[in-house]
């Protein structure tokens, strides 16, 4: 079963003094999220990320479309006692203590009384906020306010948690124990929706991934699968400081780091480029085809949106 | 009442407990009652007059200011600072979330009063010595005040669902002063011609007829209040709140949290 079927949700803002000018946010999107993986929702600032998660929260009403979660209609509002939601940028009430908080937001999700102290201070622990007892919210740093977030989106056990820049705020360590929890959710089975416009998380925890651009579908797929399309490049280490004059004949780029040299040269020069290392009696240390990282997929889908939108206009 | 309403009828008592203006608010109050002994003392024969209608202009103002003052954020400074966002991805339904606040703000302006009634009393009895069976009355001036409050606590929502909290301080103390003067607008209804007539007449059915509420003059003289008064004026107030925080829910529940 599907974790998340997004079926054509569409969202149109009027904008402007009297309300008449449309803006479109997020054109139809068509998307599906299985149960039990990480999937990662990528774009650039304003592409339309929180308002589609704003949209499956009940936050904001599409214009058209709907979509199902966990096999439910979105709307019922039983199924959200089964799922986690971590917003950008996350306001608690400051005048309460984050156990009072996260008691409060038990309470709301129909946690019962009983071990809910218990499941309340472990959640507390696992998301790293410890010594905290009596300190209320607005004596909170930005990255503890973050890892108060997380705690209140996974406190209820939720099947399906959606993380909305969940390391915004966050310091380098911070990050990685985000990265380290979030793996966590996924080994207990859980499926986790997660926007960011950081491609490096994305690209080191998620199994698949969407581009959104412009409130459009850019593309979609596993991040293996988007991140293995050789270029037709292959990528040459061999240990030395020098470059053989018959290498730079065959046009590759090289780039001398310590002891090792890096280059980068078209696929069906790979064997000339061998003949002229063992010539040389240089040792080779690794021959690996050049393939697209996701980042690269990342920017060559948004220009080939801009170059597209170019064309039209 | 579903449970969901409870935990945030609590949670905004608790966050209004928490606010320190509140406290300047009930000292304030409870200053001009004790002022209210030294105006007594002064007006010879009259003292428990001065007192009870000094004390019970204060608890009311004071009220008043609390639940216009409280109830304006109680919806846009949830959006505003985004704490909405965590309460409405959980179980809880949107009505539910209006009704729970209601509750919340209602509950804390019981307390409020309860506790700026006693200043009162205390006022009262250090001027008269001893309290008469009229003034029991003085009790039922304090439940017309606090269901005052309940009509103001729903219609300061109600702003607050769609406006922000300047403009809903605005029309809900615009409402409470038109509402204050709802018999002298019939009046004037009843007077007028033509457009006026129907104007007048049409206004003063939709602010809260708050006049009716105000017994703080007859029970300073010691007179009692009618049963047939008691039971209009509480059904009144539970109509008109129901229908403001109808409309409120009407207007929350269409609104997207941008």
């Amino acid at each position: 079963m599907a974790a998340i079927e997004i079926l054509g949700l569409e969202k149109t803002y009027m904008i402007g003094f009297w309300r008449k000018r449309p803006k479109q946010a997020l054109r139809p999107l068509h998307l599906t999220v299985e149960e039990g993986e990480i999937f990662g929702f990528l774009g650039p600032n304003g592409a339309g990320k929180t308002t589609t998660l704003k949209m499956l929260m009940g936050l904001v009403f599409p214009t058209s479309g709907s979509a199902r979660i966990l096999g439910h209609d979105w709307t019922d509002p039983v199924i959200k006692a089964q799922i986690g939601f971590l917003p950008e940028q996350p306001y608690f009430y400051d005048h309460l203590t984050a156990h009072e908080l996260l008691n409060y937001y038990g309470q709301l999700s129909g946690m019962p009384a009983n071990g809910r102290n218990n499941r309340i201070e472990a959640t507390l622990q696992r998301v790293g906020l410890h010594d905290i007892k009596g300190l209320q919210l607005r004596k909170f740093s930005k990255g503890m306010l973050q890892r108060v977030g997380i705690a209140q989106a996974i406190l209820h056990d939720p099947k399906l948690v959606f993380l909305d820049e969940p390391m915004s705020g966050l310091d380098p360590l911070g990050r990685r124990e985000v990265r380290d929890l979030i793996e966590q959710l996924k080994q207990e089975g859980k499926t986790v929706f997660f926007s960011t416009h950081i491609l490096s998380d994305a690209e080191a925890l998620c199994d698949r991934v969407a581009i959104l651009h412009q409130g459009e579908l850019r593309g979609v797929g596993a991040v293996e699968t988007l991140t293995s399309a050789v270029q037709g490049k292959v990528e040459v280490i061999w240990q030395g400081t020098q470059v053989p004059a018959s290498l730079k004949a065959l046009g590759a780029e090289c780039h001398v780091t310590g002891d090792r040299v890096r280059a980068v040269l078209p696929e069906n020069q790979q064997d000339s480029a061998i003949d002229a290392l063992r010539r040389e009696r240089i040792r080779l240390i690794a021959i690996t085809p050049l393939r697209t990282s996701l980042e690269a997929y990342f920017v060559e889908k948004l220009q080939h949106s801009e170059t597209s939108a170019g064309k039209i206009s | 009442m579903s449970a969901r309403i409870i935990h945030i009828a609590s949670n905004t008592f608790r966050e209004a407990v928490r606010d320190r203006v509140l406290y300047n608010l009930i000292a304030f109050a409870l200053l001009l009652s004790g002022a209210s002994i030294l105006v007594g003392q002064i007006s010879i024969d009259i003292e428990r007059l001065v007192v009870i209608n000094l004390g019970l202009t204060a608890v009311s103002l004071f009220g008043i200011v609390i639940a216009i003052f409280i109830g304006i954020g109680l919806v846009s400074k949830e959006i505003e600072k985004r704490t909405l966002y965590t309460v409405l991805s959980r179980p809880v339904r949107r009505w539910e979330f209006i009704v729970g606040k209601y509750f919340g703000l209602a509950g804390t302006l019981v307390v409020n009063t309860f506790f700026m009634a006693i200043g009162v009393f205390a006022a009262l009895l250090y001027v008269s010595h001893k309290f008469v069976g009229s003034d029991a009355s003085v009790f039922v001036a304090l439940y017309f005040i606090v269901l005052e409050f309940l009509i103001v606590c729903s219609l300061s929502l109600l702003f607050s669902s769609f406006s922000s909290p300047l403009l809903s301080a605005v029309f809900t103390f615009s409402l409470f002063v038109i509402g204050s003067f709802a018999d002298d607008l019939r009046g004037f209804a009843g007077m007028a011609q033509g457009l006026s007539h129907w104007l007048a007449i049409g206004t003063s059915y939709i602010v809260p007829n708050l006049s009716a509420f105000n017994v703080i003059t007859t029970v300073a003289h010691g007179q009692s209040v009618s049963t047939q008064l008691i039971l209009q004026n509480t059904l009144y107030a539970i109509f008109y709140s129901a229908m403001a925080l109808s409309g409120a829910v009407l207007i929350f529940e269409r609104r997207n949290l941008k």
